[in-house]
């Protein structure tokens, strides 16, 4: 079998997947072409664990919100009003401020059909974009780093960096992965020692063979790695951040951003939303770090002019129970809220409907917005790239770019 | 390439495939004997089935349970937090005692095959005893024909828990498990249609496990109504499915594919597919005879199957452990090491299983693997966090605690099997024995950097041991 049908059949296809139809095809045939970098930035960040979306945008002016949820509930005094229905948490007060500036803009009802659960399936689906159905061993924004670097000898995982020492599926391609590095210093002492470099500065063979691309992915890694170090180090940025994680590694986004660095998609994580236990002190706490987080970054963009460039995507693979639990709580649930932070952004705003607490799926919300509408937006709209190709169908985009 | 080398890579290569690589010195003894003497005293080492060490106790209450009695007042919230910590632990622990046996070389074509089926049939439940049994089905089983197999893990409670059939009954069917037992266990995509899948989840309705853990058929939950499934018409229950399955040729050719990727070549050569199908399909699933023709085919051994395959992480942790007796005491880091390059024991990723093959490998992992010797030869200091993953319940169990690995080795005995060996010959002999891929020359010369020149032997014996380690040619096997 041809190494190219075997692709087909099985790493983008393994078990109990559908395939994404002629996607290769699509994108070597018709060879798009490496787009160049377009100075657009795109940084996601992922809230592992399952935020609850109903305690971080509260409907402040619904009974059954404060019915179902006694010991929990924001009281509508503290919520930090956005319309007549809905408002923020008391923590996002940082989140607020932009909101005011017009950079925000909250996208209610956010899921997907037949939902799942599970952390990891769900993480799984949002990071590959597919079905709930469906097992993909690729994820989006990898498939988007092969679309940027098809039909070229340029191989540059750089594109993608995750803020981490691992990397999640989402940034896995088919031909190419993105990059993990927690600071390019850090990266840079992995790959500097002589054994590392000198190995790396073997020439691969041009052939299949996996001692090949087993070199190929390490001269990447030590090229991206001396591009990003050696970029990185012109810029260190004025503004300050909050010395949280979410503060650290946002402000690595920014030194990376104001120098120059080719990326087009950050991606970062922070845990410890899954809050089955004493929900609200544990909850305010990463949203405060978050949102300050977030805003520090805002600044820093906008001192440098860069905000106009810059889009900021806040999803969690699901929201919470309407219902909280005996533990002060809350349990999975499904649909949920995303943030939209940028100053590329058609004016801030709420996006759609607040959801709706008397029509539920088992006691949990109903989506009216497939996420991945909102990755086709991100990805034609906002990384000018093929979204039919890198999502495998359709989805109609959403007019918030 | 001489006479001998080609024996020892042959020999070594049986052994990386067939099990998880063998020590130096089942290697000296391998090369006094005939290949085909050597598979089958893998398979007599297979042959009897020994447990692992039970990390639950038979009376032990199950998660629900526990649960249950919180529910009732019968424990308090501290005591069902311990338990449920306990729960957790059990599995960790049921998981460390696999990933020891593998270490070990003992039963190592069983345990390789284990391996596949627990990929094959993957499942994940936080339930320390379905888990318990479960890993007991696939290990036991592992040799036996397929429809044992398959019929064994169907009825298995973690199995039917993880793909909702406790919740499949008449009237309301759940056709989760119908359609996995089609896509991913026997047929494949393309074999069947949704319809086949609507008629036998109504055949596995009623299929379930009591609060001991046993299988259960719950008759009065059952539709008893005529399915038809594959063109097949009758009052079909589940075993009477699965008989359809296997009666299909489809499924052979399946799994066949499925493990010859595993065991000889991630691209099949799909006329020896083919081929070896039709007699698994003749033979009845006979899985044991399968591999034996496998191993004592001359295609096995032919160089474009030596050396090509990306050893996932547990094959790349237990191989080093076994190449160099290695202990890991306290066994955390072996955890750590499965989280971190993305395979843990009883938490496969999905339905569907670990992917495998070049999805090991991206820039962390691949820099992770190449400093791991580091870690467990020479103590270096980690310093590499894994991801959280979200789930507030296991979090923890992947946390590296201090910052060492603490490893004992066996050098001693790792050195007396290279005595014979002259110094100026070391390297060779070493990449010989830990690669199935050629040592080339600039790594060679960059192995040898790693030396220090006034070093003793058993000095430069463990530096070239790690270096060699280090190289990307020691990701294959």
């Amino acid at each position: 079998m041809k190494r190219r049908d075997f692709f087909k059949q099985s790493a983008l296809a393994t078990a109990g997947t559908m395939l994404i139809p002629n996607f290769l095809k699509a994108y070597e045939a018709q060879a798009l072409g490496r787009k160049a970098f377009n100075g657009r930035v795109l940084v996601i960040v992922q809230l592992s664990g399952g935020n609850d979306g109903l305690n971080t945008v509260v409907p402040f002016r619904n009974d059954i919100y404060y019915r179902e949820r006694p010991a929990i509930a924001v009281a509508p005094g503290n919520v930090l009003k956005l319309n007549d229905e809905i408002g923020f948490n008391p923590a996002l007060q940082a989140l607020r401020e932009l909101y005011d500036d017009g950079v925000v803009t909250v996208l209610n009802n956010v899921g997907y059909p037949n939902p799942d659960r599970s952390h990891f399936r769900s993480m799984d689906i949002w990071q590959t974009a597919s079905d709930s159905d469906q097992y993909l061993t690729t994820g989006w924004l990898g498939r988007y780093l092969d679309a940027a670097c098809a039909g070229t000898a340029v191989r540059t995982p750089h594109r993608l960096i995750e803020v981490d020492d691992t990397l999640s599926l989402a940034l896995k391609g088919e031909h190419l992965n993105g990059l993990a590095m927690l600071d390019p210093k850090k990266l840079h002492n992995q790959t500097n020692s002589r054994f590392v470099r000198e190995l790396a500065a073997i020439k691969a063979a041009d052939d299949e063979h996996n001692v090949s691309y087993l070199y190929k992915t390490l001269a990447e890694t030590a090229s991206s790695a001396d591009y990003v170090y050696s970029k990185a180090n012109v810029s260190a940025t004025h503004t300050s951040y909050p010395a949280s994680e979410m503060g650290r590694s946002l402000k690595t986004v920014a030194e990376l951003i104001t120098s120059g660095v080719e990326t087009s998609v950050y991606y970062l994580s922070i845990s410890g939303f899954d809050t089955h236990i004493n929900q609200p002190g544990q909850q305010e706490r990463l949203l405060r770090q978050y949102a300050e987080a977030v805003q520090a970054f805002t600044k820093d963009m906008k001192a440098n002019n860069r905000l106009n460039d810059v889009m900021l995507m806040t999803f969690s693979e699901f929201g919470r129970r309407l219902k909280q639990n005996a533990s002060n709580g809350t349990d999975h649930g499904t649909a949920n809220n995303l943030f939209l932070i940028g100053g590329g952004l058609t004016p801030g705003k709420v996006f759609n409907e607040a959801p709706n607490l008397t029509d539920l799926d088992e006691g949990d919300l109903k989506y009216s917005i497939d996420f991945r509408r909102i990755y086709a937006t991100l990805l034609r709209d906002w990384l000018k790239a093929d979204d039919v190709a890198i999502l495998g169908k359709k989805f109609d985009t959403l007019n918030f770019v | 390439m001489n006479e001998k080398n080609t024996k020892r890579q042959q020999v070594q290569h049986l052994f990386w495939r067939a099990g998880f690589g063998a020590s130096p010195q089942q290697v000296q003894e391998a090369l006094r004997r005939p290949l085909r003497r050597l598979v089958r005293d893998l398979f007599d080492d297979s042959r009897t089935f020994t447990p692992l060490t039970p990390v639950t106790s038979p009376g032990e209450p199950a998660r629900k349970e526990l649960k249950e009695a919180f529910r009732n007042g019968q424990l308090d919230r501290d005591k069902l937090k311990e338990r449920l910590r306990m729960n957790r632990e059990s599995i960790r622990d049921l998981n460390l005692n696999w990933a020891d046996r593998m270490a070990s070389g003992k039963g190592a074509l069983r345990e390789k095959l284990a391996l596949f089926w627990h990929g094959h049939f993957a499942c994940r439940v936080q339930n320390a005893r379905a888990m318990e049994q479960y890993a007991g089905v696939i290990r036991e089983k592992a040799l036996a024909p397929f429809g044992e197999l398959l019929t064994a893990v169907s009825k298995s409670p973690a199995m039917l828990q993880f793909l909702n059939n406790q919740q499949n009954r008449k009237n309301a069917p759940n056709e989760n498990f119908a359609r996995e037992v089609m896509e991913l266990f026997t047929l494949g995509r393309g074999n069947y249609t949704e319809k086949d899948i609507k008629e036998a989840a109504r055949a596995f309705t009623g299929w379930g496990y009591n609060l001991e853990g046993d299988f259960v058929f719950r008759r009065a939950v059952h539709d008893e109504g005529e399915k038809t499934v594959l063109g097949q018409t009758g009052r079909f229950e589940g075993e009477d499915i699965l008989k359809i399955l296997l009666e299909k040729e489809a499924t052979a050719t399946f799994i066949v594919r499925k493990l010859y990727r595993y065991f000889v070549n991630e691209e099949a050569d799909e006329s020896l597919v083919r081929e070896l199908a039709t007699r698994y399909f003749r033979t009845g699933y006979d899985t044991a005879a399968l591999l034996e023709t496998i191993f004592t085919s001359d295609w096995f051994y032919e160089p474009r199957n030596i050396g090509c395959r990306i050893k996932s992480p547990v094959e790349l942790m237990a191989g080093m452990q076994h190449s160099l007796a290695m202990s890991v005491e306290p066994r955390q880091p072996v955890l750590f090491v499965q989280k971190t390059l993305g395979q843990v024991l009883f938490y496969p990723p999905n339905v569907a299983g670990w992917p495998g093959g070049r999805t090991w490998i991206d820039s962390s992992s691949l820099l992770f693997r190449m400093k791991l010797p580091d870690y467990l030869l020479r103590s270096a200091e980690v310093n590499i966090r894994p991801k959280d993953d979200g789930d507030a319940a296991t979090e923890n169990l992947f946390k590296r605690k201090n910052r060492l690995f603490e490893t004992t080795i066996d050098w001693a005995g790792f050195e007396r099997a290279f005595a014979e060996v002259k110094d100026t010959d070391l390297p060779d002999e070493l990449a010989a024995y830990l690669l199935q891929q050629p040592l080339g020359a600039k790594q060679r010369e960059l192995v040898l950097k790693q030396v220090k020149k006034e070093g003793s032997r058993p000095e430069k014996i463990q530096s070239l041991t790690a270096a060699i380690m280090a190289l990307p040619e020691y990701q294959l096997c």
